[in-house]
């Protein structure tokens, strides 16, 4: 797989060298074409970075609310089965979803005039990635020692008191883990972001700025794509799929060691 | 029905017509107990695994309002006072407790595992206070003279007894009424066993001590006075030597002379 | 030395805002669930006039068939048949390739537990679920589309949501086994039947439930899959079962219809009966599941 993704980028890397990566240039016209990745790294990036920081409050709450204060209750259950439902949903009904209604909503906020970018995008992708953070937080939360709550407790301890003394750091590593698979599974998200994030090859200047992503321009360029610029977005593929590797190595890795 | 012989004033805990059940309305682990413990002593709780003990044992400091589930009526008094109107938080800086398995707290020092109680209830001490608590502390446990060059190493890898000592200790920081303890040597080895029996009846010149246990031999050689527990009754309370040398009750002499349990 | 801590103020004011962070939690957690409530009203609302007998045994209609019937004011002829015939086609042999390879290196990951290699493997695996589909979308193109097939075609899709399933049907298989007590293998062997005959008649049937749970959870994850199925079934305006021709898919067809301004009104059907199938099959496997432990 890496071997078909490496010889398929070829191309483009004996073109530009190295440059294809720190560039933000993307010019497919013909004669004058220039291919850079950069832009589309900083979309990625900023994109995933802002639903990562919406998701973990919202994601730590729901696992507390699962795993410790209602623990084994029916509307626990009940809650555990909607985020199930919200990892079901496909990438495209969140896409669909995100362009008729969070889109508009936004621009009757008026913090934007097309509700398009990484604001939109990012939102989208917090709720996409909530389930997965959820999850794995919820498990590691409820494997914290009853004998430990216990003697917190017993010391005059409130449950807050016991959540962030005893709970948090010891399930620190696990629930930090969870949130880096979390944040894995943002960078390379599509159908929803392609839909959502305005489809510019230009790094973005503000939250509300459009942009793209690694993913979306794949999926949003491949179409008419031959040549040179095939090339260059086989080559966009295989940064993703390192970088997804390596963050999700990180992940498993701190979930095996500490957990 | 129950065997009291034993006429106790100004009792540390007073136990009025105490029942826990697991559910709403279920079978009462605990039925209708009523017992006075004594200041500066050591009250044990024998009886069978499944006879209540623990559960008796878990009201005195309501860890039961942990669990949504467990129903508890009647009332209990700490120092005259009805606990069920001192809020938890303070009610358990009172009343320490320490648990069947050294539970000490694994992301904490020793030194912090013994200001536990000080740090979970953000209360901020000065250098000195905590080093006082601290030094204080692990004096009365005799831990000191072990671990007070590696107070700032993980209590965890601690031996067991020394960690049960240690968890002890993290009871005693906030200098309480009451410890109650719930079966503290079961998973210790004999030689750890006999030096935490041993502090236990120094502790009691300070403290007034509940200890669970299920091994009468224990309850024989430290406590004051005893209860014999079955299935959810307190069968008989005496001063532990009328206990064992005369047992009132059939069952506390069956338990007794190892005829169950 | 005591430090006075029988200060009913201080005890008061953490007792609030202990209930204050509950309060704050139940809010973050109905705040977090609030998009599935609102996504499925919104799918219900919108779609359900549309899904009718047609829905089903007709194709997707073109732009101009559907211009002239919002014009006139009537709902949207046709359907999806060869959105919900491609989506079947390549998820069947997409199965059909996942499931015998998946439990396979299951039960080999499951044989050889200790060793260095399957640990090399079951971290491959695990990784391997993390790349985006898109990734393996682009993997099936540059194999199947530039060297088998020659063009965008059933098989490609296939091959991508083959990829995506076998991570997840591995790692169910080895769970499954690993808690099948070892006695019921060791009372297979104890008579004398050979290996291969106490896996299939002893170890795979005691785990059959695993393995469903495992196998629907996997096909459910693909079946709303786009990314990948964009870049090598590509879609097709007729019900094609060739593999190695276009085909169309229902979240394909939901993208085309994204596309176009005059099917909009068939978005909403196609959404709902896509995520209908979709969680029937997610909660019909949590339900095997649950019912398993």
């Amino acid at each position: 797989m890496v071997f078909s993704l490496v010889s398929g980028s070829i191309p483009v890397f004996n073109e530009y060298g190295f440059k294809f990566i720190f560039s933000s240039a993307w010019n497919p016209t013909e004669g004058r074409e220039e291919y850079g990745a950069l832009s589309f790294i900083a979309g990625t990036v900023i994109t995933s970075i802002f639903a990562l920081i919406i998701c973990i409050p919202l994601a730590f709450a729901t696992s507390l609310f699962i795993g410790e204060y209602f623990r084994g209750k029916w509307f626990a259950k009940g809650l555990g089965t909607m985020i199930d439902l919200l990892a079901g949903v496909p990438s495209i009904v969140y896409g669909l979803w995100g362009f008729y209604v969070l889109r508009p909503f936004i621009v009757d906020l008026g913090l934007s005039t097309q509700g398009y970018g990484i604001f939109t995008s990012g939102l989208i992708l917090a709720i996409m990635i909530i389930p997965y953070a959820t999850s794995i937080s919820t498990e590691i939360i409820s494997m914290v020692p009853n004998d430990l709550k216990e003697a917190a407790y017993s010391l005059g301890s409130t449950k807050l008191e016991v959540i962030f003394n005893v709970i948090v750091p010891t399930a620190r590593s696990g629930i930090f883990a969870s949130f880096i698979l979390a944040f894995g599974r943002a960078l390379g998200e599509t159908m929803a972001i392609t839909m959502l994030i305005g489809n510019t090859n230009a790094i973005p200047k503000g939250l509300f700025d459009t942009g793209n992503t690694m993913a979306s321009v794949i999926a949003n360029q491949f179409g008419e794509a031959d040549g040179l610029k095939l090339s260059a977005l086989i080559a966009i593929g295989l940064l993703l799929f390192v970088i997804t590797a390596l963050i999700n190595a990180a992940g498993k890795f701190i979930i095996k060691k500490f957990a | 029905m129950i065997t009291h012989n034993l006429n106790i004033e100004k009792p540390v805990l007073s136990i009025k017509e105490l029942s826990v059940a697991y559910e709403k309305g279920g079978k009462h682990a605990v039925d209708n107990v009523n017992a006075d413990i004594k200041r500066n002593a050591i009250t044990a709780i024998m009886g069978p695994s499944g006879c209540g003990k623990s559960t008796l044992l878990r009201a005195f400091n309501r860890m039961h309002d942990l669990y949504s589930n467990i129903e508890t009526k009647g009332k209990i008094f700490l120092n005259g006072k009805d606990i069920d109107n001192i809020s938890t938080i303070t009610l358990r800086r009172r009343v320490g407790m320490v648990f069947q398995r050294p539970n000490p707290f694994p992301t904490m020092s020793i030194y912090d595992n013994v200001i536990a109680g000080y740090k979970l209830n953000g209360i901020r001490l000065k250098k000195q206070q905590k080093d006082d608590i601290v030094e204080e502390s692990l004096t009365d446990v005799v831990l000191w003279n072990e671990v007070k060059d590696s107070l700032f190493k993980k209590g965890t890898f601690l031996s067991g007894g020394q960690q049960q000592r240690l968890c002890i200790a993290r009871a005693l920081a906030f200098q309480p009424d009451v410890i109650l303890l719930d079966e503290p040597t079961s998973a210790l080895d004999p030689v750890a066993t006999s030096k935490v029996e041993d502090l236990l009846v120094k502790l009691k010149q300070k403290y007034s001590i509940v200890l669970v246990t299920h091994n009468m031999s224990q309850a024989a050689r430290i406590s004051d006075n005893s209860m014999f527990m079955y299935l959810g009754d307190l069968v008989e309370y005496d001063r532990t030597k009328n206990m064992f040398t005369n047992p009132k009750d059939k069952r506390t002499e069956e338990y007794l002379t190892g005829k169950f349990g | 030395m005591l430090v006075i801590i029988n200060n009913s103020g201080e005890s008061n004011y953490r007792s609030k805002k202990n209930k204050l962070f509950l309060g704050l939690v139940i809010l973050l957690s109905l705040l977090t669930i609030s998009p599935v409530v609102l996504i499925i009203y919104k799918l219900i609302a919108k779609g359900i006039h549309q899904i009718n007998l047609s829905f089903f045994t007709e194709t997707a209609p073109d732009t101009l068939a559907a211009m002239t019937a919002i014009n006139n004011g009537e709902i949207i002829p046709g359907g999806i048949l060869n959105g919900i015939t491609g989506t079947l086609f390549m998820v069947t042999l997409a199965s059909f390739m996942a499931i015998p390879i998946g439990i396979m290196i299951g039960i080999f990951l499951y044989e050889n537990t200790e060793k260095k290699y399957a640990a090399i493997i079951r971290d491959i695996s695990d990784i391997m679920q993390g790349i985006p589909s898109i990734v393996l979308g682009l993997i099936a193109y540059l194999w199947i589309v530039k060297n088998v097939t020659n063009g965008f075609s059933a098989l490609a899709g296939a091959v991508a949501l083959t990829i995506m399933m076998l991570p997840l049907i591995i790692r169910s298989t080895e769970e499954t086994l690993k808690m099948i007590p070892q006695s019921i293998k060791e009372a297979g062997f104890a008579l004398g039947v050979p290996y291969h005959k106490v896996m299939l008649r002893v170890l795979i049937p005691s785990s059959l439930s695993g393995l469903l749970t495992g196998i629907l959870l996997a096909i459910s994850r693909v079946l709303g899959e786009t990314a990948p199925l964009l870049l090598t079934a590509l879609g097709s305006p007729i019900v094609n079962l060739n593999i190695d021709k276009p085909t169309s898919a229902v979240p394909l067809l939901i993208w085309d219809f994204y596309n176009d301004p005059n099917m909009v009104d068939l978005i909403w059907s196609s959404s709902l009966f896509l995520m209908g199938f979709v969680l029937t099959l997610n909660l019909i496997s949590k339900r095997i599941a649950a019912k398993r432990t």
